[in-house]
């Protein structure tokens, strides 16, 4: 396994602009194919969910951390490890809801969106919308239905952009499938 | 923009940025391996699983031309086939992958052929190719990348992706370009 023996010297990060821009090509491509603002935010969520799901594996093995007792610490730990370590920001965590089951996490700096201007007539495109996808995949092999939304988007004129996290229930634990 | 009631901030008000930001390999890997899929679900061959990806390769190179050239060298042109081989080798790796690419060779019968070696790109790192599509090899979306720079810097070529020596590119170019070449060698 040379590959392995690689490992150790191995550089951990790739360049920001490389990543912003092979997401560019990806969503452009996804406007070609779809012609359609609401299929390609559900597309990418869909290919967001499937990352979040094999993401939150390599963030459980790396980040060393517990489980959360309640929501608050899923927030940090979201804001604070998950997004520092992946995308290397730290978006703020911000309107709690008064029962404390719903959040918003601002992005100032968004890195999938250097270099993005929305052309007019797509104002229904949620250009991150691989952000909800990821977050709702990964929550979920954590056992948590959460819903995620874009609330506010810089693409669209907004000052920030603003993702909403709402608790929805406690999914049971069950076997994955193929793994009895 | 009215109907929206707020304004949209001009894109060309922004600053440039260094293009220093980093994200986690990881993030990456897993996003490319989306786009893989992706591609994979929309075409029947490897052929044409190549082309997709090397499509969506082009798309960043056409649009990473200008930065880099702007950054790297202040909006000056490269004129000469062989430095602008050497940018690519160089510049252009380093800023997207972090370091020079391993090799740059002339074919020896051919001098409209290059090859560009680079042992483990990137892309390829977390893919296993599976058995029965042996010949595919994801690094078609650098390729892609690579030609849509050359094109861009108005040396027409095609480039295109072999398993050799690791991942080799082909590039080969039109004669236009080798013709110009000796054009401005000669003066």
């Amino acid at each position: 396994m040379s590959r392995q023996a690689a490992r150790g010297t191995d550089i951990r990060k790739v360049n920001g602009e490389l990543f912003t821009l092979t997401y560019g090509a990806l969503v452009s491509q996804l406007m070609k194919d779809y012609e359609n603002d609401e299929e390609v935010n559900k597309q990418l969520e869909k290919m967001g969910y499937n990352i979040g799901v094999r993401l939150i594996e390599d963030f459980l093995a790396r980040a060393n951390i517990g489980r959360c007792n309640d929501f608050r610490e899923t927030a940090d730990i979201i804001s604070k490890v998950a997004f520092k370590m992946y995308l290397g920001i730290t978006p703020v965590i911000s309107n709690w809801s008064p029962s404390g089951d719903e959040f918003s996490l601002l992005i100032e700096n968004n890195p999938l969106i250097d270099f993005v201007e929305l052309p007019d007539g797509h104002n229904a495109l949620n250009y991150s919308n691989l952000l909800t996808g990821v977050l709702k995949g990964a929550l979920e092999m954590v056992q948590m239905d959460v819903d995620v939304r874009f609330v506010q988007d810089q693409l669209k004129g907004d000052n920030l952009t603003e993702l909403r996290l709402k608790f929805v229930k406690r999914l049971e634990d069950a076997i994955p499938a193929g793994e009895d | 923009m009215a109907a929206l009631g707020r304004q949209k901030s001009n894109i060309l008000d922004k600053g440039l940025g260094k293009g220093k930001p980093e994200v986690n390999i990881a993030t990456y890997a897993l996003l490319f391996s989306e786009i893989v899929q992706y591609c994979q679900n929309r075409v029947q061959t490897v052929p044409e699983l190549q082309n997709r990806l090397s499509e969506m390769g082009q798309h960043v190179g056409s649009h990473l031309l200008d930065v880099l050239l702007l950054r790297e060298k202040g909006y000056k042109r490269e004129l000469k086939l062989l430095n602008m081989l050497l940018f690519i080798k160089s510049n252009l790796w380093k800023t997207l992958f972090g370091r020079e690419a391993d090799k740059l060779e002339l074919a020896n019968d051919d001098e409209r052929t290059y090859y560009l070696i680079e042992k483990e790109p990137i892309v390829n790192k977390f893919i296993s190719i599976p058995k029965d599509k042996g010949s595919l090899n994801c690094a078609a979306f650098t390729a892609g990348i690579l030609e849509s720079v050359l094109n861009g810097a108005n040396f027409p070529a095609k480039v295109t992706v072999h398993w050799h020596k690791g991942t080799t590119f082909m590039i080969k170019f039109d004669e236009s370009v080798i013709a110009r070449d000796k054009l401005v060698e000669g003066r």
